[in-house]
């Protein structure tokens, strides 16, 4: 693969491996992540802090759910699809996973075709993964709407406890919220690559940041991470 | 004859990554107000932060004239004296010590210490103080909203925060407190990011991670907590902002309030307890670390001696980081907890005690025979390790659970976390705005006034806090308007609280001194020069000073040795800088 050129940046060959290339790496000057650039290694630092937000919110979803009195809700029953005559549990909750996680799929292409520097099939695949992160938030719109005729609300609920709304609003909702950032990063990316500000090293509207094609692997970065949370969220709240 | 002295440059590895591209101001807007630049950045934080501590430090005056002498002030109510209490502890941990430590002492001091142009994302940077003030400004608007501020203490429990019965409870006031917090975090998330990814991506030739000053070392590690530490505050302000603006009942139990059943029900207290505390600890040392780091600096440059064993204290930083993750609950022991859990958390918060003894240890013996000079710094500096000490010996009492299950909520907990985490760490911000200022402007501040802020101050902080500890041992709890007439509390308490609250004014005016100074000191302070404490780290070794944007004129500086290189035998001077490659010499490139 292309070196990444963002400012220059790029890996060196011929370091040391295993522990003692780390050692070497953070005992030496200018930077400790070799071949991170600037935007790369702030990505994973920020994502890192937010693997400690979903964290929180799932841990207060167990511990809520332990505290409440009331029976909790049958996921199973609550989540079901009720297509003809019968119940198809989980369905629709399938369905969103299997287009987040195909969306993943889209996304890797979508960087690997950007260092390929092929400009148009990299916009195709960053437009599918919107397109599927779009489809998944307009799923979620529908499964929202309809529990809310149901009659959920995040301060009750037909079926038992009353924290069942409030912490399937919240953490799907932040959830989904990340998912919609993603979708407009994701669309302005391809225009930038559509455009060729990446060709161009053109200067970012309000940073002022040279573009470079890593920005699509850091995009990357964010929409991975977005997906594998979903992962979490989909075991420990529909599975559980 | 050929010179075979082995060029400096030889020795250091080229360099990896080109030139941080500067946005280069057009108007006086972009230069002054939306500035990119870090060092206007951090002075924005400062002065933002200074501002609002300010009404806090009005807050405690309030505070105490009430104990002092209660009901000699009727406009102080039981309501308003709660919002004092809880805007003061607020303010002063959160919007002040948290944002000027890192947001203003981080943003001036890493790029210049780690001989970087500026922080890696200048735009986000600023954005960060911009989100920052829009924080303050809605905790500021809380004190208009009618209802007035949250009276709930700074920990902020449910479900008393978000009860009728608490001032603000029921009106703007915790929903805005809240909203505050929540921006709070998200700005300071923006700058965060840029210190850490600058410390460990954008330092200059030759600057490995174990030569970067103590400072660096301090804010670097700091901020990785506090981008730890606060998602879980996050959490739990949008939780219990649900809690009361949606009504879910994540915190809240089920309730009766004046005989009405209200319609909270399931929910657990106990869970906002961890979630704010384990913020809450970390916050401690994202507050102590800094000041650590700085202080290890003052004493090492006051005293023209290395700071000793730097490697330990390098590791004392990151291992109190690290414990100060799996000690939160040391502030629980009498929530209702398993016994087991109490034992766990009092052996962490005990084991902590090794790292901090290591760094004052060290600290004693970076002091033990140098060459002390009590300028300000220096004073402050000593008067720190002092106050800290004193503020941990009363930790370990409270660390352990059967020790502090008595002391718990007594006006001991106040005095020995204003001891530990209040006066400790604003003496090293006074120390270090009276170090710093030189560079900052190119004048000294005045030594006079300096002296007098001193020394008020520091005398001060102990006639207020050391009585505090008796009045807290004697059973006066804390977070009580007054005692009325109770038998158990003896008349010497009433005598020292009047006494504490006349300590606490005059400590309060004294900092009106130090104000007059920062102003005063800018047009009539002595010229400085670019290095008046003949100092090693970076920072006094820009081209000019004050260092305008870009810091290094056409070249970044080249670094060949830590910063602690004090009266070094045979060298030329009692210190070397650290872009200083003695005993070699200066590459001929850079020797115009």
């Amino acid at each position: 693969m292309a070196e990444t050129t963002l400012n220059g940046f790029g890996a060196k060959a011929a370091r040391e491996s295993g522990l003692r290339g780390v050692a070497a790496d953070w005992a030496s000057d200018q930077r400790a992540f070799k071949s991170a650039s600037w935007g790369k290694a702030m990505m994973w630092i920020f994502l890192l802090s937010d693997t400690f937000i979903f964290s929180c919110f799932l841990l207060g979803y167990m511990t809520v759910r332990m505290s409440t009195v009331e029976p909790w809700p049958n996921t199973s029953e609550v989540f079901a699809l009720h297509i003809g005559e019968t119940n198809f549990p989980l369905l629709l909750i399938a369905i969103m996973t299997f287009v987040l996680i195909s969306s993943s799929g889209t996304m890797a292409l979508a960087v690997n075709y950007a260092y390929r520097r092929n400009r148009a099939v990299t916009i195709v695949f960053l437009l599918c993964t919107a397109v599927l992160g779009a489809t998944f938030v307009g799923m979620q719109a529908f499964e929202w709407t309809k529990l809310i005729t149901e009659g959920v609300r995040p301060w009750s609920n037909p079926w038992g406890a009353p924290q069942f709304g409030a912490t399937f609003f919240m953490i799907t909702g932040f959830h989904g919220t990340h998912v919609t950032f993603g979708v407009i990063f994701l669309l302005i990316v391809a225009y930038k690559v559509w455009r060729g500000h990446y060709d161009r090293g053109e200067r970012g509207f309000f940073t002022s940041r040279r573009g470079d094609y890593e920005h699509v692997e850091i995009m990357g970065l964010y929409w991975h991470f977005v997906d594998l949370v979903w992962v979490f969220i989909f075991a420990f709240f529909y599975l559980w | 004859m050929v010179d075979a002295t082995p060029r400096a440059d030889d020795i250091i590895p080229p360099a990896e990554v080109p030139e941080l591209e500067l946005y280069h101001p057009k108007s006086w807007w972009t230069t002054y107000v939306f500035s990119q630049d870090a060092k206007v950045i951090a002075i924005q934080y400062a002065g933002t932060a200074i501002a609002i501590g300010l009404v806090a430090l009005v807050l405690s005056w309030l505070m105490r004239l009430q104990l002092g002498f209660p009901g000699t002030f009727s406009f102080i109510t039981p309501e308003a004296y709660y919002q004092f209490v809880t805007m003061h502890g607020m303010i002063m941990v959160i919007y002040l010590l948290t944002a000027l430590f890192l947001g203003g002492f981080g943003n001036y001091l890493i790029p210049l210490m780690v001989g970087a142009r500026d922080m890696v994302f200048p735009y986000v940077n600023m954005l960060s103080y911009w989100v920052y003030l829009l924080a303050v400004l809605v905790l500021v608007a809380s004190f208009f909203a009618s209802g007035g501020p949250t009276g709930a203490g700074w920990t902020l429990y449910p479900p008393q925060a978000i009860l009728s019965g608490t001032p603000g409870g029921q009106s703007w006031g915790i929903i805005l407190m809240l909203v505050s917090l929540i921006i709070f975090i998200i700005g300071f998330t923006m700058g965060g990011l840029n210190y850490v990814v600058t410390v460990i991506q954008g330092r200059t030739r030759g600057m490995t991670l174990m030569r970067m000053p103590l400072t660096v070392w301090g804010i670097f590690t700091a901020t990785v907590m506090a981008l730890l530490a606060f998602p879980a505050l996050f959490v739990a302000c949008v939780m219990m902002l649900f809690d009361r603006v949606l009504g879910t009942s994540f915190f809240m139990p089920a309730l009766v309030e004046m005989g009405q059943q209200l319609s909270y029900g399931g929910g657990s207290p106990i869970l906002f307890q961890h979630l704010f505390w384990f913020f809450g600890h970390p916050e401690v040392y994202i507050v102590a670390l800094p000041a650590f780091g700085i202080v290890s600096d003052l004493i090492s440059t006051h005293a023209r001696k290395n700071i000793f064993g730097y490697r330990m204290m390098v590791w004392a930083i990151v291992v109190i980081g690290a414990l100060s993750f799996i000690v939160w609950a040391h502030h629980m022991y009498v929530s209702g907890m398993h016994p087991w859990f109490g034992f766990f958390f009092a052996t962490t918060t005990l084991i902590i005690a090794i790292p901090t003894a290591i760094k004052v240890y060290n600290w004693v013996l970076t002091l033990w025979r140098g060459d002390i000079h009590l300028t300000v710094p220096m004073l402050f500096a000593l008067a720190f390790i002092v106050t800290f000490v004193n503020g941990g010996l009363t930790g370990l009492f409270l660390g352990n659970v059967v020790v502090d299950v008595p002391l718990s909520d007594t006006m001991f907990v106040v005095a020995h976390f204003h001891m530990v985490m209040g006066v400790a760490p604003i003496l090293v911000i006074f120390g270090a705005i009276y170090h710093w200022y030189p560079k900052m402007t190119g004048r000294m501040l005045d030594e006079r006034m300096g002296r007098f802020h001193f020394w008020v101050t520091f005398v001060g902080a102990y006639a207020i806090f050391f009585p505090m500890h008796y009045v807290g041992l004697v059973g006066v709890p804390r977070r009580y308007p007054e005692l009325g007439d109770s038998a158990f509390i003896p008349a010497s308490v009433h005598d020292l609280n009047a006494f504490i609250t006349i300590a606490a004014l005059i400590v309060g005016f004294a900092q009106m001194v130090f104000l007059f100074n920062i102003f005063w000191s800018l047009r009539h302070g002595k010229e400085a020069g670019p290095n008046p404490w003949r100092a090693t780290s970076l920072e006094w070794q820009t081209p000019t000073t004050p260092p305008p944007h870009g810091n290094w004129g056409d070249e970044r500086p080249v670094v060949y040795r830590w910063a602690y290189d004090y009266s070094v035998p045979d060298a030329p001077q009692d210190f070397i800088p650290q872009n200083d490659p003695w005993p070699q010499k200066v590459p001929a490139a850079r020797q115009a």
